[in-house]
């Protein structure tokens, strides 16, 4: 059985829709293009990916299509931490 | 003004260059290669071949980034290296002189040695013009018959599957990739083949391709069957280009041999990539990688030392994550199953990826998701993740940083069917307290 997802682990897509942006882990990624291919709005993903820089980008729609067309499970969603979290 | 050359223009070449150009923006940086469609994806070729990607999208640097890096171009194939006059010769091409050379020319494809060999119909996935012409092929053939036992030849079989070809994979032992998968991974990429349409032949190899004018026709196995086809795909392997450096009198084993600052035994020779074998602190011995990262990485550090810096290449994790039969899948450090007969190393693998003596193999899950995790008496060696990939990159993390597991090691070893959950849980504390 799969392990239960976690809320420090991942950000979900409705969380990066309003707070979230795309972020490359380059160490996996292998420059195939698959995600600037699959982008709605051309914004070339995989270039970010090869600078190891975030996808922040006003024109993101954070759709999530290059997360889930990346064949090596380079891309995620985090959110943009601006203010900085209350401590617990 | 430093003339620098760089011959090869995959990632370790164009890596290099970029390492080049942002220390010394007055260099004189030379790139040869006789691949006449320059830097490209070539991990990217498998989907090219799915039908996943289209050509023009595996082109990596835009015109603008190439000028930015202020790099010629020579489309030549080198004949000799005289390293005593520091020149590279290109045949008809010429002769380069440099003060730099770096050898980044890649691994190539192995190629069948049995009869019928060179027939029309028998191809190999080595770079971009052998994917256009097994693209061609697919469009007109019917049945194909793929050889090899790694990740190549499964591209092989997916890619033409993906084409509407009925396509017989032949497997030299009992199952699919032995050198790294258990005999649970294996099944699982097989069933889904099988699912697929795809007929699996174990325990069988190819003794001759027969033809008819020139072109394939049909093979006869090792046991003497005669199957009808018009195409061998071929992903037994692939194998260093080191003949150049041979020839030149530098230290070679099995590809060439570097130290820590990826220098070759040859004064300002260095060497990068898939045809560099490079000293591995963790087995003491020098390995191949045939991965994209460490290619990159050894550019980038080659590059650098080749201005005169002293940076020394430090071997990461060997991490690959790929699909295997559209099951995603992250194989992390020292995972091999056992020893095989597989000596061959294919694209996208690394010689580190071979059991480590002493580690215990912990193996949960079922259905498309399994986890197995190689321990020794502290820390996790090796990982193979299947399906779910919640613990891919924490398990990357915990394996490249040595993390002491001691405090799960009895849990995970007792409750294997746990281990995920464990793992964790563990990682989500050990952040915490990182925090």
């Amino acid at each position: 059985m799969p392990p239960r997802s976690h809320a420090s682990l991942q950000t979900t897509r409705h969380e990066a829709l309003a707070s979230g942006h795309v972020v490359p882990e380059p160490t996996r990624c292998v420059q195939c293009g698959i995600c600037s291919f699959n982008c709605p709005i051309d914004i070339d993903v995989r270039r970010h990916a090869w600078l190891g820089k975030h996808i922040i980008n006003p024109r993101c729609l954070t759709c999530g299509e290059c997360i889930q067309r990346c064949p090596r499970g380079v891309l995620r969603f985090d959110r943009l931490k601006i203010f900085k979290e209350p401590e617990r | 003004m430093t003339r620098h050359v760089i011959l090869g223009c995959g990632v370790a070449g164009v890596a290099a260059v970029e390492a080049i150009r942002s220390a010394d923006p007055s260099a004189q940086i030379t790139l040869v290669t006789d691949d006449a469609h320059g830097f490209y994806s070539r991990p990217g070729l498998a989907y090219y071949l799915s039908g996943e990607l289209p050509e023009k999208q595996l082109n990596i640097f835009s015109p603008q980034d190439w000028q930015a890096l202020q790099v010629g171009f020579v489309h030549a194939h080198a004949t000799r290296i005289l390293p005593g006059e520091h020149r590279l010769e290109l045949g008809s091409a010429g002769t380069l002189t440099y003060d730099r050379l770096l050898l980044a020319s890649g691994a190539t494809a192995m190629r069948l040695d049995l009869p019928g060999a060179d027939l029309q119909g028998v191809v190999h996935l080595d770079d971009l013009e052998d994917t256009r012409r097994i693209l061609h092929m697919a469009r007109r053939g019917r049945t194909a018959v793929v050889v090899g036992g790694g990740i190549l030849a499964l591209e092989l079989v997916e890619g033409l599957r993906a084409h509407g070809m009925q396509v017989h994979f032949f497997l030299r032992g009992e199952r699919y990739w032995t050198a790294v998968l258990d005999e649970a991974e294996s099944r699982l990429v097989e069933d889904r083949l099988r699912h697929e349409g795809v007929r699996i032949h174990a325990h069988t190899e190819i003794a001759e391709i027969l033809g008819r004018k020139n072109k394939v026709q049909a093979v006869r196995t090792t046991q003497g069957e005669v199957l009808p086809c018009s195409m061998v795909a071929c992903g037994i392997g692939v194998r260093p280009r080191i003949e150049l450096a041979q020839e030149a009198g530098l230290a070679t084993e099995r590809g060439i041999l570097v130290d820590e600052h990826l220098q070759t035994s040859a004064q300002d020779i260095y060497a990068a990539g898939d045809v560099a074998q490079v000293y591995d602190p963790l087995s003491g011995k020098k390995l191949l990688d045939l991965l994209w990262l460490p290619a990159r990485r050894q550019g980038e550090t080659a590059g650098a030392n080749m201005t005169g810096q002293q940076r020394t290449y430090q071997r990461a994790v060997a991490v690959n994550v790929l699909r295997l039969a559209g099951i995603m899948t992250s194989i992390i450090g020292a995972v091999g199953s056992s020893r095989t007969d597989e000596v061959t190393m294919t694209r996208g693998s690394s010689e580190t990826w071979q059991p480590m003596p002493g580690t215990i193999a912990v193996a949960s899950g079922g259905g498309v998701n399994l986890l197995r995790l190689l321990v020794d008496e502290t820390t996790i060696r090796g990982a193979v993740v299947m399906g779910e990939q919640t613990l891919s990159l924490p398990l990357q993390e915990l394996i490249s940083t040595q993390a002491d597991i001691s405090s799960i090691r009895a849990q995970l070893l007792s409750r294997n069917e746990l281990a995920g959950q464990i793992l964790l849980d563990f990682w989500v504390a050990r952040n915490a307290n990182n925090v």
